[in-house]
């Protein structure tokens, strides 16, 4: 069968080999993107401006963008038709398309949040490795352990102040060289679809500058909500195990820690939320007006085929009802949780409706094509560019952080303990 | 080592050391830039060679001239001239239905009514030469019948068989 | 501090500019990067004439071209096909291309896909007719332009091959071609697309579609030749290219193109 066939059904006039290509896999990927560089602007703005409020955010959303930053190239992998030949974007790279750039850019970023998290942990490596080189008989974990952190060390066991100093200053340097690499990450994937000149819903010079009012959206979304979710098993813990541990902080100081990065943190997303919605309302206005020859289809596509998964779903559910709920005073918890869910929805339904919608419609601007996601999978292409491909992608940060943060210690009690 | 501060520098010039490494020995020597320049042309050059090496199967009426003369002149007087031997005989060089014994191909002629009707359905559409073409109902038109049982599509003014 | 803040400053840098300053100095070579002139000393620049007039629909090209370059017979995928457009009296336009014309039109009913089955009454066509559609092998390929590795790109005689050992398959050069002529092949599940037989023009036969017109609506030539009769058709007489405003410069040229084509 041809690629694409399986998921595709067409409508009225629509040319031989046209089929719904970029799937479930591409809409995953600028999501996934989104929320790292999203991730990591939200870490910069303690770093570099200096934001109090964020300090205990800030840490662990570096550390969750380094996690998510392994699952953002993931989906593009997994829908290429060759997978193993994915890497002759680095072999023999063609700066003319958009996507060569992924190597480029992806490396330089990832070099950036692996040397500012290794100034950031750097006193961490030293001690640990310290601390068990100087234990006897190690076990083989220790062992390992150990071997682990003497290598992160980089060889570099100075921890004296004048070097951790300098340690901040780097953080620092790197944090704000990250932000417009962060958002440059992700403006090129939203070039990726901003320059097909050969699809009307996508050529707009808007798209880059869309994509990255989204992607922090939903980066500062899925930080608050992981934030949160860490934040209840600790509180939880500190219920349980008060007695046994009185370093631990005590339930009350936790909660009151946790509202007021909340609170801020919200802040923050209320005004990207507010900024992309405007970009993309101006996207749609500015399409009607001067209305070019792809209007007629674009319309049809926009107001009638798709007007559930634009208007419903992305504008009223993921835009609209969590701007409300983050605009009534005295925020809580349970509030926020539903407001990041519904603004992480929101997103994705964006760019479901760039990336499928772009593909709704012919090039002949007189047919139509559906997209039906493989649901139950039943041969290799259903598992990859199905819905089990996209939940696999979709959980994969959460996973790696659980792995990375036992290198990477994200809240400074379990230090303490 | 006074200052620490390059050293994640020196690991990611390390990485990018060995990328390039990588490099000398995955992309192949013939990789570069053509004639169209770095936008159009960044390829590996043997593709070229690769492409013009294809089998080509469709060999046109004047390979069939010099052992089939008789069908070749006869369907030249009639309005059937301009259709190649191959578009109902089948591709002469085709793999597929290569003859073992004499290395001749064996050809799938194709007698479907549904072949006939590519021209001969009637699809009077203005502006379109398809006009011009004489069509047959094929409902009503001894449907179950080969066309070529009555007709001889080598000489079909000749009247029927 | 100076030579500090100057080593926090290099890393930084060196970090960002690593990727890009050393592997572009590997592999583009400034001189080549300008090169680009060199196109027009080629003495073969292949181009397409299609004359709509002549075309009468019978698909015979399709099944040429799908047995000669070995795109699967049953597959909904063609490197060329054939579009019926019809406009009725009251004004509205019908078109398809059921399988890509490659078993003809050998009906008056126009295939809307999931639409179903559209009767229309002989009386009540203003008028219709056949628009064969190939690769345009574009001046500013723009497929090629978007290709990551450089596994599609555009030959000296200005036709667009693609590398099947060196495609990864990502669909980007298809969502960038405006003429829909790429797609993914069934078997070798790397993009795919008309290359005007080039198997065949390089060994001096005319395509394989172009052969087997028995109308002659379809023929190739060298527009750098000017005495081709192809040549000289596209510089006499009145012809049209499809989707100019996408600025692709399209080397398929067409007598008796309509608005309505798309």
């Amino acid at each position: 069968m041809v690629h694409g066939e399986l998921w595709t059904v067409k409508e009225l006039f629509v040319t031989p080999n046209e089929y719904i290509y970029w799937s479930i896999q591409i809409v995953m990927y600028p999501f996934m993107t989104g929320l790292v560089a999203g991730a990591f602007v939200l870490s910069s703005l303690y770093h570099v401006f200096g934001i109090q409020q964020l300090k205990d955010m800030a840490r662990f959303a570096l550390v969750f963008s380094f996690a998510l930053l392994f699952a953002a190239p993931m989906p593009i992998v997994l829908h290429l038709q060759f997978p193993f030949r994915g890497v002759e974007i680095f072999m023999t790279p063609h700066f003319t398309s958009a996507i060569a750039a992924f190597g480029i850019v992806f490396f330089t970023y990832g070099a950036i949040v692996a040397s500012e998290l290794w100034f950031l942990y750097r006193k961490h490596f030293v001690e640990v490795s310290l601390a068990l080189r100087e234990k006897q008989d190690r076990t083989l974990g220790e062992q390992i352990r150990y071997l682990i952190f003497c290598t992160l060390t980089l060889g570099v066991y100075d921890i004296s102040e004048e070097s951790l100093h300098r340690d901040e200053k780097a953080i620092k340097f790197l944090a704000a060289l990250g932000i417009p690499v962060a958002c440059f990450l992700h403006g090129y994937a939203g070039f990726i679809f901003g320059s097909v000149k050969a699809n009307a819903l996508w050529m707009t010079p808007l798209m880059p500058v869309i994509f990255i009012m989204s992607a922090i959206v939903s980066g500062i979304a899925l930080c608050m909500l992981t934030y949160i979710v860490a934040m209840e098993i600790r509180k939880y813990l500190a219920k349980r195990k008060r007695a046994a541990y009185a370093g631990l902080q005590s339930q009350d100081q936790l909660k009151s820690v946790e509202i007021s990065v909340i609170q801020m943190t919200a802040k923050y997303l209320l005004a990207f939320l507010v900024a992309a919605i405007s970009l993309e309302i101006l996207d749609l206005i500015f399409r009607g007006y001067t209305a070019l020859k792809s209007w007629d289809v674009l319309r049809s596509v926009i107001y009638d085929r798709d007007f559930k998964t634009i208007f419903l779903m992305q504008y009223g559910i993921g835009n609209l009802v969590p701007l409300i709920l983050f605009l009534i005073p005295g925020i809580t918890i349970r509030r926020a949780v539903l407001g990041v869910l519904l603004v992480l929805f929101g997103v994705f339904m964006m760019r479901w409706n760039v990336v499928i919608g772009g593909q709704a419609f012919s090039l002949t601007f007189a047919g139509y094509m559906h997209y039906h996601l493989p649901i139950v999978p039943h041969d290799w292409e259903t598992v990859k560019e199905g819905l089990v491909g996209a939940i696999a992608i979709f959980i994969m940060p959460f996973a790696l952080f659980t792995v990375i943060s036992k290198i990477f210690p994200v809240f400074e009690t379990q230090k303490a303990r | 080592m006074k200052n620490h501060v390059l050293r994640p520098l020196f690991v990611v010039i390390g990485i990018v050391v060995l990328i390039l490494l990588a490099r000398i020995v995955i992309v192949p020597k013939d990789f570069g830039i053509g004639e169209r320049g770095y936008m159009y042309a960044w390829y590996r050059k043997s593709n070229e060679e690769d492409w013009k090496k294809f089998k080509v199967k469709y060999m046109g009426r004047e390979y069939c001239k010099d052992c089939h003369s008789d069908k070749y002149d006869a369907i030249k007087q009639t309005p059937h001239a301009a259709i190649q031997c191959e578009n109902c005989h089948g591709p002469a060089n085709d793999a597929v239905s290569e003859h073992p014994s004499d290395q001749r191909p064996k050809l799938v002629i194709d007698k479907s009514r549904a072949h006939c009707l590519r021209c001969h359905f009637p699809l009077p559409y203005p502006t379109s030469a398809r006009l011009k073409i004489r069509g047959i109902d094929p409902d009503k038109h001894n449907p179950d019948m080969e066309c070529s049982t009555c007709h001889n599509p080598h000489q079909p003014m000749e009247g029927l068989k | 501090m100076i030579s500090r803040r100057k080593f926090l400053k290099n890393t930084a840098l060196g970090i960002a500019g690593m990727g890009i300053s050393l592997s572009a100095l590997e592999i583009i070579d400034p001189r080549k990067l300008f090169a680009e002139v060199a196109a027009d000393k080629a003495a073969v620049r292949w181009a397409f004439l299609v004359d709509t007039y002549k075309c009468v629909g019978c698909g015979l090209c399709v099944k040429a071209c799908k047995e000669e370059n070995e795109v699967p017979y049953d597959a909904n995928v063609t490197r060329t096909w054939v579009e019926r457009y019809v406009l009725t009296k009251t004004g509205k336009l019908y078109a398809d291309t059921p399988k890509g014309a490659r078993d003809g039109f050998t009906t008056d009913k126009i295939d809307l896909n999931a639409d179903g089955i559209k009767d229309i009454s002989k009386e009540g066509i203003e008028k219709a007719f056949f628009v064969p559609k190939l690769c345009n092998q574009c001046d500013n390929p723009p497929c090629v332009q978007v290709c990551p590795v450089g596994a599609t790109y555009q030959a000296a005689d200005g036709v667009v091959l693609v590398d099947r050992k060196w495609c990864i398959g990502c669909g980007y050069c298809i969502m960038g071609c405006p003429y829909g002529v790429r797609f993914f092949h069934p078997v070798h599940h790397t993009a795919e697309k008309c290359n005007f037989c080039y198997h065949r023009i390089t060994k001096g036969l005319k395509s394989a579609c172009v052969q087997a017109c028995p109308f002659g609506a379809r023929q190739i030539g060298n527009i750098k030749d000017p005495n081709d009769p192809v040549t000289v058709a596209i510089r006499t007489q009145r012809v049209g290219v499809l989707k100019s405003e996408y600025g692709t410069k399209p080397q398929v040229y067409y007598i008796g193109l309509d608005e309505e084509v798309r």
